[in-house]
């Protein structure tokens, strides 16, 4: 009989290979005569390219270079506006802009070369911050700086001020963050002029590379083949980057004839790729003095960078999100993607909604003293419930419990008691230096999949075919980063199918042999893929079942049997689905209203800090994540995802600074960009409340982003319980934690 | 990677005075390399300027910690891990092992030397605070012999020293007379382990009759060397550890030091963490 | 500059090879010998993901010139696990999620194995010290601490 999987901590798929050192990451692979690449770049933030010199004592006949001229296609990366280059043309609008392309057999040469390229530049005037591309400092882009705009109206917040009880305006800002997945951005590329290009490389979206090569050599799709190596984590970072670097490795391949490895180190990857896009919130509320919302009006920016890349995806995410788990009758939020001169901002963990939520979060305690009631009680007043709405005006209707939740992650973190004895010993600190505790929390909730009818284009698919043996293979896009797909997916079929775990292989993303089920993005994997993992493989049973080899009631041995025999009747026995969106669903994507979502996770996270007077550090001691995904697929994969989630996001709160001098990352080493060490992150406390949901493989809903939403704000309400001052910005380093705090007891 | 290796010369000399005569036949030509986790570092980032350099880590005559009663002599490749390992260090010279614990990882505390560490001259450097602290002195080794000094006043300048071209640091002598005083370490580099340090705060304190007599301050990442604060310890010496002592202590400490603002901290969050390190210090000399 | 001829046991075997001397390591492994397990993660020591043992104690290969360990026994992942198991370390990385997308691991099991070595019964405290030099950005660690207590007790 099958071993159930769902729901079990069934080990990881390709687990064996990572413990041993036989999982092939892109850098561990080599091919007879291959050439390695080298990237040359922008030295100035904005300009025009004057000269470019080829110095030093460097056999550069031996080089392949590559320009802008020898590109066969379009110089763009087709994704969204198609407005960045693959390689800068007469003008660079952000420092580190790749200008050429260098490749030579020996990988040492070549970042030898690279240093005896000099390019001369002619600046002219550049943005560098989301307040100076708003101020217009300069226009860099287009007619007024702005990539993207939205607009969501609810009710009418006009006709509320001036009859409110109280109005509360606060404004909160986020920095830039490094992914810094472990392993860098690399691919290998072999290309032939009139045969066609193939690219291995890390990544999470093959068929997002796959478009954007169809343009890049204006080949036919099926000339184009893109294959997903083990890929070392991407957390967004290898969402849209690689089909840059993917392009410019079958560049040089292009012209070389040979392949081409093109790899970068980290001090490369973290001043060139994207990062997570910086953000300022401005908010107004108007409560009642019951505590009720009866307005909401909130501005969201964010800094996209030089080039649009995703930015209004970002936007929208965190646009919707902007509003949190509450019901009020009058919401307006204005949001804008605006471009300044760094580096192009991209997908994070998250995306957009980290930002935004962190500014309510962080916001909602605030309103909370104001209006006299403690932050859970204010919270509660106004949480959505089944049969209300959202900011985007999206009935709820789904069974949601936020006070239940709330009554639980308070009990679970041992709140009350911590919050009454932390005032008590704070107050009690005797002279010198003391150290200060704190508690606080984070309400708010996570959209899965893609927003409004996001899903409902991309048209998703899923392929399962059954071999001779009778074996299951799974055929999708979406890609093994570390998330656990290679394992929910076996997890999915196996159920569906009555088969063991182990009867189920994951074949590796390769466009020329996978159809397209959609990037591995957005929390979609295991909700909206996975979904389409269980309709492909029922598919087979039906298939069996209606050609009369299998009957109900099988056992695995029965399957594989009627496997072995359907093949030798009538061939490959093969198995589609595609993309049903759940009944009911409806967005508006011109008034930026309806259903955003098809299903949200909801969470209340709870974080306990202290807080160091001599040094101004503050320290999360003991983290509480209490959320309600649906079923849980597999507890040991999802407590892993909230525990990866949330060290992230203290590493974005307390740690992760990116130092910019003049539009380019300073700090671009792991020594000096520092994210959380084995001996900082304090014990993480993963909980979950299981609420199957409908139109989910098993009853699962998304899992991967949400932990990065709530530590944040949790952890900056509980430095405020600490030290009795406000911080609305993060990153919240000891300087600027050091800087506010003296000054205010300075004034005190 | 980005250095273009087969520039790079590492010879192995089979003995010190094979390494010595090599400086000496040379001079300039030639740098030591220990352990490697600083100058790897720059070879990766192809900011390595120096081409030539002799490998001294397979010397044993620069290994070993010897104790006898007034001394402990440590010899120059002494590892972070050798330290921690040391039970006399662990017992008198507190401040030098937590130190070490607190350099890199495990597998930097392996490699890393305290000789490297003192030659490498960085002013964030972890161990020097605690080096001075307690007195160190060291020895320099050349063809020509070899000669001891005192380690403060050893560092001059940014990067700067009082080391011959043909000189090799060999050893590292510290007196054992820290017994009876109180140890304050204080590294401060906002994540805990892996840090490069913003504030390095190393004092050693005694009093008698309630008045501070024998006491030593030494800071680092606050001024190009690490530094020794000789005035403040004049202020302290002879005085109550007292609020009114705290501030012309502080008062002294913030003449001595002149950080900077740079990518890991600002100059006012320096001066400010120097001096509530001060004050806390003094306090611990109170009970 | 020339090369010139080191020897060195790696996972129980001898070679002799031809380096520059200040190659790293780290290349060496991978590209001379393709024992490409060892994983680059930052190039500078920070991360750990290239962590291998060299004469029973770890080091990080990115930042060791290959002729220092000339005449050296050096373990890298690849020999980590037994002729006909894994090793208890393994083991338990696989059943308690100490692995997710696996780039951190051999670094992160070699200086667990290490632990083990060195103290068979490590409290969460010690685990967290002896892993400080090794950077996971996936599991926020809780995971690769159970998988060591786990090992721990399973040996």
């Amino acid at each position: 009989m099958s071993d159930h999987p769902i729901g079990k901590p069934v080990p990881r798929k390709e687990g064996r290979k990572k413990v041993t050192g036989q999982a092939l990451y892109v850098d561990d692979l080599s091919f007879p005569d291959m050439l390695h690449g080298a990237t040359v770049r922008s030295p100035v933030p904005r300009g025009k390219i004057r000269s470019i010199a080829f110095g030093g004592d460097i056999p550069w006949h031996e080089f392949t270079i590559v320009t802008a001229k020898d590109i066969p296609g379009a110089n763009y990366v087709a994704l969204i506006l198609n407005d960045q280059p693959y390689l800068a043309e007469g003008f660079v609008n952000h420092a580190e802009e790749p200008i050429l392309l260098i490749a030579h057999h020996d990988k040492y040469l070549v970042q030898e070369a690279r240093r005896h390229v000099t390019i001369e530049v002619d600046e002219q005037p550049a943005v560098f911050t989301l307040e100076e591309s708003l101020a217009k400092k300069a226009i860099v882009w287009g007619e007024d700086n702005v990539f993207k705009k939205f607009l969501v109206d609810k009710g009418n917040v006009d006709d509320v001020w001036a009859n409110a009880d109280l109005i509360v305006e606060g404004e909160y800002e986020t920095g830039a963050q490094e992914q810094l997945y472990i392993e860098n951005n690399g691919a290998i590329a072999i290309a032939r002029p009139g045969e066609g290009v193939t690219v291995w490389g890390s990544m999470q979206c093959p068929y997002y590379v796959h478009k954007a090569l169809v343009k890049l050599f204006d080949l036919p799709e099926d000339k184009i083949r893109i294959i997903q190596t083990e890929t070392g984590g991407g957390f967004g970072g290898k969402e849209e980057y690689p089909s840059l670097i993917a392009g410019h490795a079958a560049l040089l391949a292009w012209k070389s004839g040979k392949p081409v490895k093109l790899v970068y180190d980290r001090a490369e990857d973290m001043v060139a790729t994207t990062k997570r896009h910086p953000s300022r919130t401005r908010h107004k509320t108007a409560v009642s003095k019951d505590g009720k919302l009866l307005a909401m009006e909130i501005d969201f920016v964010i800094d996209g960078g030089a080039y649009c890349t995703l930015s209004p995806v970002v936007l929208s995410r965190g646009t919707i999100h902007a509003g949190g788990p509450y019901n009020c009758p009058n919401v307006r939020i204005h949001s804008r993607a605006v471009a300044t001169n760094v580096p192009p901002q991209g997908a994070f963990r998250g995306f957009g909604a980290p930002q935004s939520i962190f500014a309510l979060e962080r916001h909602f305690d605030l309103v909370a003293r104001a209006v006299g009631l403690t932050p859970e009680e204010f919270r509660k007043r106004n949480f959505v419930h089944e049969g209300e709405t959202t900011a985007t005006s999206q009935v709820i209707r789904e069974r949601v419990d936020m006070n239940g939740l709330l009554d639980r992650a308070l009990q679970l973190s041992d709140y009350h008691a911590k919050r009454e004895r932390f005032a008590r010993e704070n107050a009690n600190a005797n002279g010198g230096f003391s150290k200060k505790r704190g508690i606080g929390f984070a309400t708010f909730m996570h959209g899965a999949g893609f927003t409004g009818s996001g899903e409902v284009y991309l048209q998703s698919v899923v392929s399962a075919e059954a071999t001779s043996e009778g074996r299951v293979q799974i055929l999708a896009a979406s890609t093994e980063i570390g998330q656990g797909t290679n394992t929910i997916f076996s997890q999915i079929a196996a159920e569906a199918l009555g088969l063991d775990f182990d009867d189920i292989d994951i074949v590796q993303p390769d466009t020329g042999r996978v159809p397209n089920s959609g990037p591995t993005v957005a929390s979609r994997t295991s909700m909206v893929v996975g979904k389409l993992v269980e309709s492909a493989v029922i598919g087979l049973k039906q298939t069996l079942i209606g050609s009369g080899l299998l009957g109900e009631g099988y056992t695995p041995a029965d399957f594989r049997a009627a496997c072995r025999e359907y093949v030798a009747r009538y061939g490959p026995l093969k198995s589609s689905a595609t993309y049903q969106p759940p009944p009911n669903i409806h967005w508006d994507d011109e008034k930026y209203q309806g259903d955003a979502y098809g299903a949200y996770a909801w969470a209340v996270y709870v974080a306990d800090v202290s807080y160091d007077e001599l040094t101004y550090e503050a320290r999360v001691e003991d983290f509480v994540a209490l959320q309600e995904v649906g079923r849980v697929l597999n507890p040991v994969l999802a407590a892993g995802q909230i525990e990866g989630g949330v060290a992230q996001a203290i590493g974005f709160t307390l740690f992760e600074n990116v130092v910019w001098k003049n539009g380019r990352m300073a700090n671009n080493q792991m020594t000096n960009y520092i994210i959380p060490t084995p001996v900082d992150i304090p014990p993480i406390r993963v909980y979950f409340e299981e609420n199957p949901y409908a139109y989910g493989p098993g009853g699962a809903k998304g899992i991967g982003e949400l932990p990065m939403d709530g530590a944040a704000p949790a952890i900056l309400n509980a430095i405020e319980d600490a030290t009795g001052q406000n911080f609305t910005r993060i990153p919240l380093m000891p300087e600027m934690l050091m800087e506010q705090y003296e000054q205010e007891r300075n004034r005190t | 990677m980005r250095s273009y290796v087969p520039n790079y010369q590492l010879t192995t000399p089979a003995s010190l005075a094979d390494a010595l005569a090599l400086l000496a036949a040379e001079p300039g030509v030639w740098k030591a390399f220990a352990g490697g986790t600083d100058l790897m570092v720059l070879l990766e980032a192809g900011k390595l300027p120096h081409r030539n350099y002799v490998n001294i880590w397979n010397l044993k005559e620069l290994r070993g910690i010897d104790v006898d009663t007034d001394h402990v002599t440590l010899g120059a490749l002494t590892t972070y891990t050798d330290v921690q390992e040391n039970a006399t260090l662990r017992s008198e010279f507190p401040m030098l092992c937590q130190a070490a614990g607190e350099t890199g990882g495990l597998a930097i505390q392996n490699r890393g030397t305290l000789g490297g560490n003192i030659v490498n001259a960085s002013p964030a450097a972890d161990s020097p605070p605690a080096l001075l602290a307690y007195d160190a002195e060291i020895e320099l080794v050349s063809t020509r012999g070899s000669r001891w000094l005192p380690y403060h006043g050893f560092h001059t300048g940014y990067k700067q020293m009082s080391i011959r071209p043909d000189e090799l640091l060999s050893r590292i002598r510290l007196p054992r007379n820290t017994t009876a005083a109180k140890h304050y370490y204080r590294k401060v580099g906002t994540r805990k382990a892996q840090a490069i340090s913003k504030v390095c705060f190393a004092a050693l304190g005694r009093t008698s009759n309630g008045q501070i007599d024998d006491v030593r301050i030494v800071l680092g990442s606050v001024a190009p060397i690490v530094v020794r604060c000789v005035q403040t310890e004049n202020a302290l010496r002879g005085q109550q550890p007292d609020s009114t002592t705290v501030k012309s202590a502080q008062t002294s400490l913030l003449r001595e030091i002149s950080p900077i603002d740079d990518i890991r901290s600002t100059a006012n969050y320096r001066l400010q963490v120097a001096a509530n390190l001060l004050a806390d210090f003094i306090a611990t000399l109170k009970s | 500059m020339s090369k010139s001829e080191i020897a060195l046991k790696v996972n129980g075997q001898s070679h002799r090879l031809e380096v520059f001397p200040m190659a790293r390591l780290l290349d060496v492994l991978r590209e001379e010998l393709q024992l490409t397990g060892t994983k680059e993660g930052c190039g500078e020591g920070e991360c750990g993901a290239c962590t291998v043992i060299v004469d029973g104690r770890i080091v990080n290969s990115c930042l060791v010139p290959v002729v220092q360990v000339n005449g050296s026994e050096i373990t890298t992942i690849e020999g980590v696990a037994g002729e006909d198991d894994l090793h208890a370390v393994q083991h338990a990385f696989i059943e308690h999620g100490g692995a997710q997308c696996g780039i951190c691991t051999p670094g992160m099991v070699l200086a667990a194995v290490d632990l083990l070595e060195r103290n068979p019964q490590p409290t969460e405290a010690d685990i967290r010290t002896a892993l400080a030099g090794n950077l996971c950005r996936c599991t926020g660690y809780m995971k690769i601490f159970e998988s060591v207590l786990q090992a721990r007790s399973s040996k």
